[in-house]
């Protein structure tokens, strides 16, 4: 059962990344992308990480990606155009992503020590154990300093989109840092 | 367990972003059409009191505060000086040169200081996620603060180019975290220390070292990741640009010596002969590329990548030696480099209206004292005598010839002479007799916040050049907390997940 949803999802999420890259018309490509962001989600609650999947869905599949569909209709923006660059950066970039991959792949296969993951197997219905308890407990104790930090990176954000968007009215834009959040 | 509380240990990092936050509430607060000059005066402020704080933490004991992520020592405190100085010299620089009426000087001022709490947390961070945090917030206030002149076509050019290139690099430093983690347990540096050498998965240790190294190279501008720095330099305003050629990288170095010297001490075999390379690609193609330049800032862009290239050089020196070389010359090239910025945006004014080389023909004449100022850094650049520039290289290829990287030497000093061709070039063209029919460009405003940055910087320079005993003896002590084993830590923490 667990093994099917794995299959099924894993296809999914490789479908929708190479539909994403396929597509020319940018919304297309954002759909794309919801599908890859669900996916993943559904692969996160197999290996049982139930709150990182349902962060998944709502900061990526939801509010990320509702701010993209909304930037490229506000834009209106068309089919993207085929240029001398692009065609070069495809004939480049893509054997040297497939050879990165491979190398990556290589590494984790032979890697050692690294028990196959039980699917399904971290879900548990004991509320003491479960991983959003372990999280927010790492989370607000050791990890404090960095969880506070986090809220100076999103003000510099905050602050630079005001810096960026006021008066000149330049199309730099408040999307791309909201993204960066 | 910790004597000393946990706040002492960020007390920079707290000054200066409650700085920030004051200086975004009065301006804020302010009506909107006085002059928001005075908060960059506020910022300066709150930049000397964190470098006062930072020397004070000496006082401490080293350790680590709030559940180890965060380390003082005499290295953190080396490097927060350094950060603070460079930060404090861009804010007075800005001060005098930035147009009046800016509409968002109050946003400028909380950014650049902001960026200093990333620039300096990320010297001190003891723990990968601090670390990413860090890198995060010293990139982002950088990515805005290239982009500030807007009128221009090239501000926002270099803003995007800057931030699409760094967002990839920071990935790959993000995926090199991921693979430690992976193969250690834990992201805690020294944690990691220990239990990467006896790590069961060599090859995944291997991988996220390299990843990481993509990451730290991207952001110090070494060859072949440099391909962002000239558009990116000449894009931005002349005093941010003083600081993004030194504050974030002297932070990246920082970072990279932590990274090789205390996270992968074992895999040095692996890792010289890689770093050998990058230096030597960084300072043949930076120099090369600089002879063909045009545009001061482009020149100088790619010259900030050949010193790249000889402070990687520092590398090739075993433990301490190399530590204290590399951080000997991230020092002496800060003070010149931002030295160097300071009078040209004094001469070219914010706006650059006087930006190619041959535009500071007669620079002497007009007026002597920033012509004299301009070839000083550069001699300094060159690495003549009596400079910080000397010492710096002097150290650098000693270290370097002490580890053995002998051919590394060589080639440097090569590069040093084919260096003094372009920084020559504009040194005799700003003393040649202004032609006849040069219309003279308006003289420059020189205001006391400008005359305090230049002569901090000419001082350090010439400190580091005449007497570089304390500034070697500092980072001969700041070498030597970075190569301390780490204290017994209490049994490997349970990691949050560990592999099975």
């Amino acid at each position: 059962m667990h093994l099917i949803l794995f299959f099924l999802f894993a296809g999914f999420c490789l479908a929708g990344a190479i539909n994403l890259l396929w597509q020319t018309h940018p919304i297309n490509s954002a759909l794309s992308l919801i599908v890859v962001m669900t996916s993943l989600a559904v692969l996160y609650l197999l290996l049982g990480a139930e709150f990182l999947a349902i962060a998944q869905i709502i900061v990526y599949a939801g509010a990320v990606m509702v701010l993209f569909t909304f930037v490229v209709m506000l834009l209106n923006a068309g089919r993207e155009e085929r240029t001398l660059g692009s065609r070069a950066a495809a004939r480049v970039g893509f054997p040297a992503v497939v050879v990165l991959l491979a190398v990556l792949a290589t590494i984790i296969l032979r890697a050692q020590g690294l028990a196959s993951a039980h699917l399904g197997q971290g879900l548990t219905s004991d509320p003491n154990s479960s991983n959003l308890v372990l999280l927010s407990q790492v989370l607000f104790h050791e990890l404090l300093l960095p969880f506070e930090l986090t809220s100076v990176l999103i003000l510099i954000a905050i602050l630079g989109a005001v810096a960026i968007a006021r008066r000149e009215g330049s199309e730099v834009g408040g999307s791309e840092r909201t993204a960066e959040k | 367990m910790n004597p000393v509380p946990g706040i002492y240990r960020i007390l920079p990092e707290a000054i200066l972003t409650l700085t920030g936050v004051a200086i975004m509430l009065v301006d804020a607060s302010l009506p909107p059409n006085l002059s928001r000059r005075y908060l960059g005066f506020l910022a300066a402020i709150g930049t000397t009191i964190a470098l006062w704080a930072s020397v004070g933490q000496l006082a401490f004991p080293q350790g680590t505060g709030f559940f180890g992520t965060v380390e003082t020592s005499a290295f953190t405190v080396f490097f927060h000086v350094l950060i603070c100085g460079i930060v404090l010299v861009a804010l007075l620089l800005s001060l005098d040169t930035l147009p009046e009426h800016s509409h968002h000087q109050g946003e400028y001022y909380a950014l650049i200081v902001f960026g200093a709490v990333g620039m300096c947390l990320l010297t001190s961070a003891v723990e990968l996620l601090v670390v990413f945090i860090a890198l995060e917030i010293s990139s982002i206030s950088t990515y805005i603060l290239a982009g500030y002149r807007k009128q221009t076509g090239r501000g926002p050019e270099a803003a995007i180019k800057y931030f699409l290139l760094g967002s990839f690099a920071t990935a790959f430093l993000l995926y090199g975290i991921a693979l430690i983690f992976g193969a250690t347990g834990t992201t805690e540096i020294y944690q990691i220390a220990q239990l990467a050498p006896i790590a069961q998965n060599q090859p995944l240790v291997l991988a996220a070292m390299a990843l990481m190294l993509v990451g730290i190279l991207f952001k110090v501008s070494a060859a072949p990741f440099h391909v962002w720095t000239p558009d990116v330099y000449e894009g931005a305003p002349t005093p941010v640009a003083a600081l993004l050629s030194t504050a974030p990288k002297a932070a990246a170095f920082a970072l990279l010596l932590r990274v090789v010297y205390e996270i992968f001490p074992h895999l040095r075999s692996l890792w010289a002969p890689l770093l050998w390379v990058v230096a030597v690609l960084s300072m043949t193609v930076g120099n090369l590329a600089a002879l063909r330049q045009q545009n001061v800032k482009r020149m100088l862009a790619y010259s900030a990548i050949a010193h790249a290239g000889y402070l990687l050089a520092a590398f090739a020196g075993i433990g301490s030696i190399g530590i204290a070389a590399a951080a000997f010359y991230t020092a002496a090239y800060a003070a010149m480099n931002v030295g160097v910025f300071a009078v040209i945006t004094l001469i070219a004014g914010y706006d650059e209206q006087l930006s190619l080389i041959d535009d500071f023909r007669g620079l002497i004449y007009r007026s002597p004292i920033l012509g004299s100022l301009l070839i000083f850094f550069l001699i300094s650049l060159i690495g003549i005598p009596f400079t910080g520039g000397f010492f710096g290289k002097f150290y650098s290829f000693s270290a370097a010839v002490d580890g053995g990287a002998i051919a590394l030497a060589i080639i440097g000093l090569l590069n040093s002479g084919l260096a003094a061709a372009y920084y020559l070039r504009l040194a005799l063209v700003a003393a040649e007799r202004p032609s006849a029919e040069q219309a003279a460009p308006p003289k420059p405003h020189v205001g006391p916040a400008v005359i305090a940055a230049i002569s901090l910087a000419v001082l350090t320079t010439l400190v580091l050049g005449i007497v570089p005993g304390a500034v070697l003896h500092a980072a001969q002590s700041a070498a030597h907390t970075l190569q301390v084993p780490p204290q017994p830590s209490e049994a490997p923490g349970a990691p949050l997940q560990s592999p099975q």
